[in-house]
């Protein structure tokens, strides 16, 4: 396939799982913000929201504070955000439709009709209630996308690129809420019973919406490394970094059967995947888990641009 | 002026064609029609099918207004404009070998030899050089006007990158999922194997040196093009790579697409880009949308291009003027379709004739095309008047000038409920190694504004399905 039409598959992928992301993001905060301030955090959530969204230096120019309004609105819609929600379903729709004939019509309908029904909530003002709705409906907006790929594209090149931008950006995602809230986790902070943390951490989990599996997971209270553990190593954990290297390492592998060559991708991924399998959480702990999570961002992103070397350009 | 109608003809009658669609339009309650209306706006929607209007800064992307209310040919009535679209091109084609061949046409004083030589689309690149078996307006639109029972007119030729056909197939679609009783009532040829016509055109023309699967790809401006829509769509239809300038490289006179296996040899390239813009090393070099290298690669024999380069020559609005004499010297028969009377500004007594009339006539700049550059004199005030007077004395040479004519008109649905609309017609003509093909009807475009004459969609016009009854 085109290696153009391979690149706008991609991104349109990851754009869709970003806005996804920054409604996650923008859920959980408004959830922990909504706390008795007795059980609420030091009101630094939205600062740390846009931390998370990764996104401070075009905050701080756009606004001083970061305060509810502010920072959902900057998220959201904010034309000079350029992974504000909207502009990442602007950019998944303009992607899309460059290479309209890649797509199935369904993937494409999701898309545009996403971008349609946008411009209907973008010219509200909206309550916290219309907000929240406006939230799920960008989560759906994602559902629908990945459901349709998953239901109606081919297995070939096209349905794999696609995927790889999926969880090159999933990984992205989860690696960079750890990299926020990674100070919550680390043990010196750790304050046995104390509710503030508890909420904290109940956050970082609601931000993969994995607050259930923990429980089935781990049957045990709520615990910092255990946290960890779910969203770094465990591969029954669909947002964890080893989930998604399973599946980068399972598509690039794809890839390389189908089109008889391996390249420089194909090992990369090999090679964090097996990190990734043979690393035990304490010894992270031991080694840092900040210096981990940003070794693996860096990485991640070292991964999409031998992706891009090898077979978008 | 009163238009001929093609329901009810001077106004009295009711045309067989229409029979059962009167009826129709009598019987159906008008909230369902309304109802039907906004679906199809609702389908043109979701589907994306939108063209972009350059200049207009506030909707980059608009549809075409769709009319609901079908435009009906008979059988003979398409036999006989099939005949005369065919003969039509056979003769562009012709002329267009000759006029970079043997010009021969030129020779026995058909048509003065500055209004080929001197004309901007002549492209020298291309004297003497054998296109791929001697096609060169592989895809031709022709445009076409009725102005009563019995009488066609060839409103223009476009043999460069017609654009519409998508709307042909695309308010088929929409007519048959939100009028499937009418299909039943009637017989209308379908026009859904245009794709399948297109690429067996486009493979027969393959150099003679590609494989016997040779790889076809269209090449698009990119999606900002105002027919985008158009080129994804016809990608698509046909199973081809839609690719822009930057996909495609040139090495030692190969064309190669960019892909994620590296580079794929290309044989067959639709080509919906200018002339002018599709190879910087030739022609425009601040074009970045072409492929720098492609016309070499074109003239090597590696590579052919859909249309041709240089076909603008032959639908120039200077040259349409000498169409019947060009169709009577290359087919040695009389031409079936007529051109609407013209005259040419270059000559002095018809430019005198034409000074005199403005108020009455149209007048057309050679180069210009969208309905753009246009006076249509009933319609103008004075100063537009007096403006193209003076264009007309300033370079007479630039422009030509036809009676109003009153172009049929189309029952159609308006804010005020059904009333006759100006319609034209834009049948595709396709010509490939094996001869010509041509699917029944075309793309009818409207006037929507009352007594308006300008279908453009760059100037509001809008768009019907188009039936040709079998029986």
């Amino acid at each position: 396939m085109l290696s153009r039409t391979a690149d706008s598959l991609y991104w349109v992928s990851r754009y869709v799982e970003r806005a996804e992301y920054l409604a996650r993001i923008l859920d959980a905060t408004s959830r922990l913000t909504n706390l008795p301030s007795d059980y609420g955090g030091a009101g630094t959530e939205w600062q740390s929201a846009v931390s998370t969204a990764g996104c401070e230096d075009e905050f701080a120019a756009a606004y001083g504070e970061a305060n509810e309004r502010n920072v959902c609105e900057f998220l959201t819609f904010h034309p000079d955000n350029p992974s504000s929600i909207r502009n990442c379903l602007a950019q998944a729709r303009s992607n899309a439709r460059a290479v309209r004939t890649a797509l199935t019509s369904e993937m494409w309908d999701a898309l545009n009709g996403a971008w349609l029904e946008l411009q209907r909530f973008e010219k509200k003002r909206m309550d916290r209630e219309e907000f929240a709705r406006f939230l799920d409906w960008v989560k759906n907006v994602s559902l629908v996308f990945d459901g349709s790929a998953y239901r109606t594209m081919l297995r070939d090149d096209g349905y794999w690129f696609s995927r790889l931008g999926v969880y090159i950006e999933r990984a992205d995602n989860t690696a960079r809420i750890l990299d926020v809230k990674y100070h919550v986790l680390l043990p010196a902070n750790e304050q046995v019973g104390g509710s503030l943390d508890y909420f904290q951490w109940t956050t970082v989990l609601r931000e993969v919406s994995a607050l259930t599996a923990y429980h089935w997971v781990y049957r045990e209270a709520v615990k910092p490394i255990l946290i960890a553990d779910l969203l770094i190593l465990n591969r029954r954990m669909p947002r964890s970094l080893a989930a998604c290297y399973e599946s980068i390492s399972r598509f690039l592998d794809a890839l390389g059967d189908a089109y008889g060559r391996q390249g420089p991708a194909q090992r990369h991924a090999r090679k964090t995947l097996a990190t990734l399998n043979n690393t035990r959480i304490e010894s992270i702990f031991q080694h840092g888990l900040h210096e981990f999570i940003e070794d693996f961002i860096i990485d991640n992103s070292g991964l999409s641009n031998t992706i891009f070397e090898q077979y978008l350009q | 002026m009163v238009a001929f109608d093609e329901m009810t003809g001077s106004g009295q009658e009711l045309r067989p064609a229409y029979d059962a669609l009167d009826r129709w339009l009598k019987e159906a309650p008008p909230e369902t029609l309304a109802l039907r209306r906004s679906q199809a706006e609702l389908f043109f929607r979701r589907i994306g099918i939108t063209f972009a209007v350059y200049g207009d800064e506030e909707s980059t992307e608009r549809l075409i207004p769709f009319d609901i209310i079908p435009r009906v040919l008979t059988k003979p009535e398409w036999t006989r404009l099939e005949a005369g679209l065919r003969q039509r091109v056979t003769a562009l084609n012709m002329f267009l070998a000759d006029v970079y061949g043997a010009k021969e046409c030129l020779k026995a004083g058909i048509i003065p030899p500055d209004l080929v030589y001197r004309n901007a689309c002549y492209q020298l690149e291309m004297v003497d050089f054998q296109v791929p078996h001697g096609v060169y307006c592989h895809i031709a639109g022709i445009d076409v006007v009725r102005v009563d029972a019995d009488t066609f007119y060839v409103l223009e030729d476009n043999a460069r990158t017609p654009s519409g056909v998508s709307y042909m197939m695309e308010n088929r679609e929409v007519m048959l999922r939100l009028f499937p009783e009418l299909f039943a009532t009637h017989r209308v040829a379908p026009v859904d194997n245009y794709p399948d016509q297109l690429l067996a055109t486009l493979r027969s023309v393959a150099p003679r040196s590609a494989p016997s699967d040779p790889t076809i790809c269209l090449l698009t401006p990119g999606q900002y093009n105002s027919a985008f829509y158009e080129h994804s769509f016809l990608a698509d239809k046909l199973g081809v790579e839609l690719v822009e300038g930057s996909d495609l490289l040139v090495r030692d006179d190969v064309v190669y697409m960019r892909t994620t296996q590296g580079p794929k040899r290309v044989d067959v390239i639709y080509r919906r880009i200018d002339d002018d813009f599709i190879d910087p090393l030739v022609f425009r070099s601040d074009s970045v949308l072409g492929v720098p290298g492609i016309i070499g690669a074109y003239k090597a024999g590696n590579v052919t291009l859909a249309n041709a380069v240089g076909t603008g020559v032959a639908d120039d609005k200077a040259v349409y003027s000498y169409m019947p004499e060009i169709v009577k010297f290359f087919t040695g028969e009389e031409p079936i379709l007529k051109n609407v009377p013209t005259w040419r500004c270059r000559e002095p007594q018809d430019n005198a004739y034409v000074l005199d009339n403005l108020e009455k006539l149209v007048v057309k700049e050679v180069n210009g095309s969208g309905g753009y550059g246009m006076l249509v004199g009933p319609h103008a005030d004075k100063a537009q008047i007096e403006s193209f007077r003076r264009k007309l004395k300033a370079s007479p040479e630039g422009f030509i000038a036809q009676p109003t004519l009153a172009l049929s008109t189309c029952p159609t649905f308006v804010a005020s409920g059904v009333a006759p609309r100006h319609v034209d017609l834009r049948p595709y003509v396709l010509s490939g190694a094996n001869g010509i093909s041509c699917v029944p009807g075309g793309l009818t475009r409207v006037a929507l504004k009352e007594g308006s004459l300008v279908v453009n969609s760059s100037q509001g016009g809008g768009t019907k399905d188009t039936w040709v009854l079998d029986a």
